[in-house]
């Protein structure tokens, strides 16, 4: 008996080890194939722009963007701060607008979610400001809170929100019921079941909104940034096309995306953390 | 007659109910002993599963109740352990979280539940696979964390729903064997649903077979065969035959 169960575990560690293989060699050929698509990217780009296939009054080459990126580290001219501030300013936004749409969305749409009284409660209202386009929100806030960080996290706020609050509600309305029925004949009360098996199911549909509000998030700050700001990403781009400068307007597009892939890898981090049990 | 009733474990008294106009459990009454294993079989769709859900108070009762030590049955006080038919380990929790799951419920103190949750554990020959995820275990070994999970709570009351119904016939001998073991040892009562009269009549100390809906009890038959049981001694088969000729009788 002793043997059997020794030898089934070496047969059960042989296995996940050589799965760990597998999954493994398809990632270094994952990351081979998106590093020659950035690269095959670029090159198309630049092939594009020095042979003058397309007139470079409307797109700069890769290689001066560099440049540009180098010179905007120094250089506040021509949008009036140099592109640590502006990352800064558009990060401190958008992050505080995101993170209260996760704190707030999150945990409301949980206890939509499981408990029916809350949800009938909640459900009307957050239905009417659902729909509403988050931009549409930038003339009352601007009145209200002026266009300082307040105004603009606010604006972000509500695009993060809904997604955040959605898909957590969904997420715990698809709790097994088999679950939640052990619990119950274990009698655990309906909050433990609640944070013992209702919060644990939703994280999967969780993780997923919280990825669609950060880009959200971004998408809503450089909209708000171009209406009201004095410095920001946003705000970049939006003197770029004001003087005609091309290569500035690509710039903040590429920083833009280059900060979204950063955050999304933590996100993916911290949802390996909590979720880490699927990938095993 | 008050003696005697101290010895049931769960008395089941003109227990009824409607699903709406669906009329499922018709006036049953029956009691099971202290430290019975107790198989219950029956039609297809016959109830089965729907008084199992009443003994946890998962549904409530139309009429009649259900008594555990003499109080009406209720998961928040008895120590009941249910075994579904559904795969149930939690699957984000390893095989050792799964085990302690129903017992950080009740609160029992840790040290409680650290010789538990190994006790079961080597019971069960699991302890290769305590930091595994379910996912990652087979079928049968996943459906196993859920026999122990169910053992670890010392239940008063151990239900089991068709636990074997989606396995072969090898893994199915095994593990009734193992929870022949595991009862003895631990000395649980037992309700154990199933549709395979071969099954039950391998594993009870008593039979129940229901009718058809509206469903009420058709007749109790006594197993008294030694164990380990031969399916093909003429014993064994005399009374497997006999509980299939009373599930097809209607």
């Amino acid at each position: 008996m002793a043997q059997n169960t020794k030898t089934r575990s070496n047969q059960n560690n042989e296995r996940i080890a050589l799965i760990q293989k597998q999954r493994k060699r398809t990632q270094v050929q994952n990351t081979m194939l998106a590093a020659s698509g950035i690269l095959g990217f670029i090159l198309i780009w630049q092939i594009a722009a020095v042979s003058g296939l397309v007139n470079s009054r409307y797109i700069a080459k890769p290689l001066e963007i560099v440049n540009l990126f180098i010179v905007k580290l120094t250089d506040p001219n021509p949008d009036g701060a140099v592109l640590g501030v502006n990352v800064m300013s558009s990060l401190a936004v958008s992050l505080s607008g995101f993170g209260l749409a996760v704190l707030i969305g999150v945990p409301l749409g949980l206890f939509m979610g499981w408990y029916r009284g809350f949800d009938s409660f909640m459900r009307p209202i957050f239905e009417i400001i659902r729909p509403i386009p988050p931009v549409s929100w930038i003339p009352l806030t601007i009145v209200w809170l002026g266009i300082g960080l307040k105004a603009k996290a606010i604006i972000v706020f509500f695009a993060a929100f809904v997604p955040c609050l959605i898909n957590s509600y969904t997420g715990i309305k698809q709790t097994s019921e088999v679950l939640i029925n052990v619990a119950k004949t274990c009698g655990a009360s309906n909050f433990t079941i609640f944070r013992k098996v209702g919060i644990p199911s939703a994280m999967t549909l969780t993780f997923a909104g919280i990825k669609v509000a950060i880009g959200n998030a971004w998408a809503t700050l450089v909209a708000a940034e171009m209406l009201a700001a004095s410095s920001g990403l946003g705000y970049m781009i939006l003197m770029g096309r004001q003087f005609g400068r091309v290569d500035l307007v690509i710039l903040g597009i590429v920083v833009i995306g280059a900060i979204g892939l950063v955050i999304s890898k933590l996100i993916d981090m911290l949802e390996n953390k909590v979720l880490g049990w699927k990938k095993l | 007659m008050n003696a005697e009733k101290q010895d049931y474990k769960v008395v089941v008294k003109n227990l009824t109910k409607y699903f709406g106009d669906l009329h499922v459990l018709d006036n049953i009454s029956f009691n099971i002993r202290k430290g019975e294993f107790l198989c219950v079989v029956g039609p297809t769709g016959c109830g089965k599963t729907t008084f199992l859900n009443l003994l946890t108070r998962i549904y409530t009762p139309t009429k009649g109740d259900l008594y555990i030590d003499g109080k009406p049955a209720d998961p928040k006080k008895h120590n009941l352990a249910f075994v579904f038919q559904e795969p149930s380990a939690m699957p984000w929790l390893t095989v050792e979280q799964n085990l302690r799951f129903g017992l950080e419920i009740k609160k029992l103190s840790k040290k409680e539940i650290d010789e538990r949750v190994n006790e079961i554990i080597s019971l069960l020959g699991l302890e290769p696979f305590r930091k595994a995820y379910p996912h990652q275990l087979s079928v049968s070994t996943a459906q196993r964390i859920i026999i122990g999970r169910a053992f670890a709570m010392n239940p008063d009351l151990l239900l089991m729903d068709e636990p074997y119904g989606q396995m072969d016939i090898k893994l199915r001998f095994y593990l009734e064997d193992e929870v022949i073991r595991l009862w003895k040892k631990l000395g649980s009562t037992v309700v154990f649903i199933t549709h395979n009269i071969e099954e039950a009549v391998y594993l009870a100390e008593r039979i129940l077979i229901l009718t058809n809906k509206p469903t009420t009890i058709k007749e109790e038959v006594i197993v008294d065969l030694p164990r380990p049981r031969d399916v093909t001694s003429p014993e064994f088969v005399e009374i497997r035959k006999h509980v299939t000729e009373q599930i097809k009788w209607w």
